[in-house]
C-alpha cells in the first residue's frame, strides 16, 4: 500500500465532530427515556390490558422489529408529510428512535413482567394497594431490576443505529463525518476516527448504564 | 415522463427485493463460515487468541453498521482496488454478521456442561477434535434458534447498504420516489416486503426455540 494515512488533515475540523458527538448524545438520551416509557406503557397494554390492546401492540412490536431503522426513519420523514404530518429531521429523527426502541423495549419489559411471581400481585392487592400502585411498586420495579441489563444492550443497539438518522439530514456524529470528507477528501481516516468515537462512546454508555442501574436498584438488604 | 401505476411502482420494488434477498444470503453464508472460524480461537484457551477475538468482536459490536460500510468502501479502495458497492457492502456485512454470530455461538459453546470437555480430555482428544466430535455437536441444538433469529438482524443490515449505491429494495424505493412523489405508498410497500421477507424467519426462530425448549 503506497497510500499514507494524514489525520492531521481532520485537526480543523475538530469541533464539527464534537457538535455531532454531542448531538448523537443527546439523540440517544432523548430517545431511550421517551422509548423505555413507550416500551413500559406497552409492556403494560399487553399484560393487563383487554384482548384488542394486547393484540395492537403486538402487531406494533411485530412491524417495528421486522423492518429496518431506516426505513421507518425514512417513512417517518418523507411518508408521513405526504400523509398531513411534516416534522423536521430532528423530531422525525427523535421520533423514529423512539419507535423503535419502544417496540423493542416493550417485548422486553414484557418478559420482566412475567417473571414477577403472582404471588406478589395478590400480596399487594392484599395490603389494599390499587391497581396502579401494584402496578408501579411492585410488579414494574421488579421487572426492570431482572430486565435492566438486555434494556441496556437495547440502548446501545439504538445509539449505534442512529448512524442512520443522517441520511435525512439530522446533525449527528455520521453527519459530520461526511461533511468533513466531502471537505478534504480523507474518507478512510475521517471514518475510522468516528467509527472509534462510536467505540467510545458504546463502552461509555454501557458503563453509564452500569452506574445508573447500581444506583437505582441499590435496595435494602444488598 | 412514463406515468407510474402502482403495479410499476410494486413490480420494481419485487425486482430489486432479489438482491436485498441474494446479499443477505451471501453475508450470512460467508459471516457464518468466517464467525465459525472465529469461534474455534474465541474459545481456544490461548489468551493472546482469545483476546484478539475478543477485540474483533467488540469492535464489529461496538461501531455503526454503516460506519463500517463507510469503512470497507472507502477504505478498501485505498489499496488500488476498484471497490463496487456490491464487494464493500459483501464485505462490511461478512465482518459485522461474524462479528455477531462467534458472540452467540460462543454463549452456546459455553453453555455445554464443562465434564463434557474433561471427558474428551481423559479420551486424549485434541482440541479441534474435541469441538467437531464433542462440543459443537451439542452446541448446535441450542445454536439454531438464535442463529435463525440473528438472519433478521441481517436482512435488515442489508438496508444500509443502500446508503453506499447499491440497488436493493431500500435504494429502488428511494428512486421510485423520487420519481413518482409518492413517498408515504413507496415507503409503506417498502417496509410491508421487508415485514414479508423477516416475519416467517423470525416466527420460525421463535418456534424452534419453543420446541427445543420443551425437548430439553
Amino acid at each position: 500500500m503506497t497510500y499514507k494515512l494524514h489525520f492531521a488533515d481532520l485537526l480543523p475540523y475538530w469541533d464539527l465532530l464534537l457538535k455531532g458527538l454531542v448531538f448523537t448524545i443527546l439523540l440517544t438520551i432523548v430517545s431511550t427515556v421517551a422509548g423505555t416509557a413507550l416500551g413500559t406503557l406497552g409492556a403494560s397494554a399487553r399484560t393487563f390490558g383487554p384482548r384488542w390492546l394486547d393484540r395492537l401492540t403486538g402487531a406494533y412490536v411485530e412491524v417495528i422489529r421486522n423492518t429496518p431503522f431506516i426505513v421507518q426513519l425514512f417513512f417517518i420523514f418523507f411518508g408521513l408529510p405526504a400523509a398531513g404530518i411534516k416534522l423536521n429531521e430532528t423530531t422525525a429523527a427523535v421520533l423514529a428512535m423512539t419507535v423503535n426502541l419502544g417496540a423493542y423495549s416493550t417485548e422486553i419489559i414484557r418478559a420482566g413482567i412475567q417473571a414477577v411471581p403472582k404471588g406478589h400481585i395478590e400480596a399487594g392487592a392484599s395490603l389494599a394497594m390499587s391497581r396502579l400502585q401494584v402496578l408501579r411498586h411492585v410488579v414494574l420495579k421488579q421487572a426492570f431490576e431482572k430486565i435492566y441489563p438486555a434494556l441496556s444492550s437495547q440502548i446501545v443497539i439504538v445509539m449505534l443505529g442512529s448512524a442512520v438518522v443522517s441520511q435525512i439530514s439530522a446533525e449527528d456524529l455520521t453527519y459530520a463525518a461526511n461533511f468533513i470528507q466531502s471537505r478534504n477528501f480523507r474518507a478512510f481516516e475521517v471514518y475510522l476516527v468516528v467509527a472509534g468515537l462510536y467505540l467510545l462512546l458504546a463502552i461509555v454508555t454501557r458503563a453509564a448504564l452500569r452506574g445508573i442501574g447500581r444506583l437505582v436498584f441499590r435496595g435494602p438488604g444488598r | 415522463m412514463s406515468d407510474f401505476s402502482f403495479w410499476v411502482i410494486l413490480s420494481n420494488l419485487l425486482l430489486a427485493t432479489r438482491w436485498t434477498i441474494a446479499l443477505s444470503l451471501v453475508a450470512f453464508a460467508s459471516g457464518g463460515l468466517v464467525g465459525l472460524a472465529l469461534l474455534f480461537a474465541r474459545v481456544s484457551r490461548i489468551g493472546w487468541l482469545e483476546w484478539t477475538t475478543k477485540a474483533y468482536v467488540e469492535f464489529f459490536q461496538g461501531t455503526p453498521l454503516l460506519m463500517q460500510l463507510f469503512l470497507f468502501f472507502f477504505g478498501v479502495a485505498l489499496f488500488g482496488i476498484e471497490v463496487s458497492p456490491w464487494l464493500a457492502a459483501w464485505l462490511a456485512l461478512t465482518f459485522w454478521t461474524s462479528a455477531f454470530l462467534t458472540e452467540i455461538w460462543r454463549g452456546c459453546v459455553e453453555a455445554i456442561p464443562k465434564g463434557q470437555w474433561e471427558a474428551a480430555d481423559t479420551l486424549a482428544m485434541s482440541y479441534m477434535q474435541q469441538m467437531w466430535h464433542v462440543i459443537l455437536p451439542q452446541a448446535f441444538r441450542i445454536a439454531i434458534p438464535p442463529t435463525v433469529g440473528f438472519s433478521v438482524q441481517v436482512v435488515k443490515g442489508t438496508a444500509l447498504a443502500s446508503i453506499i449505491g447499491f440497488v436493493d429494495l431500500t435504494k429502488a424505493g428511494t428512486m421510485l420516489n423520487n420519481a413518482t412523489f409518492r413517498p408515504f405508498l413507496v415507503y409503506s410497500l417498502v417496509a410491508l416486503i421487508y415485514f414479508a421477507l423477516c416475519f416467517p424467519l423470525s416466527w420460525f426462530a421463535h418456534r424452534l426455540e419453543r420446541t427445543f425448549n420443551v425437548a430439553r
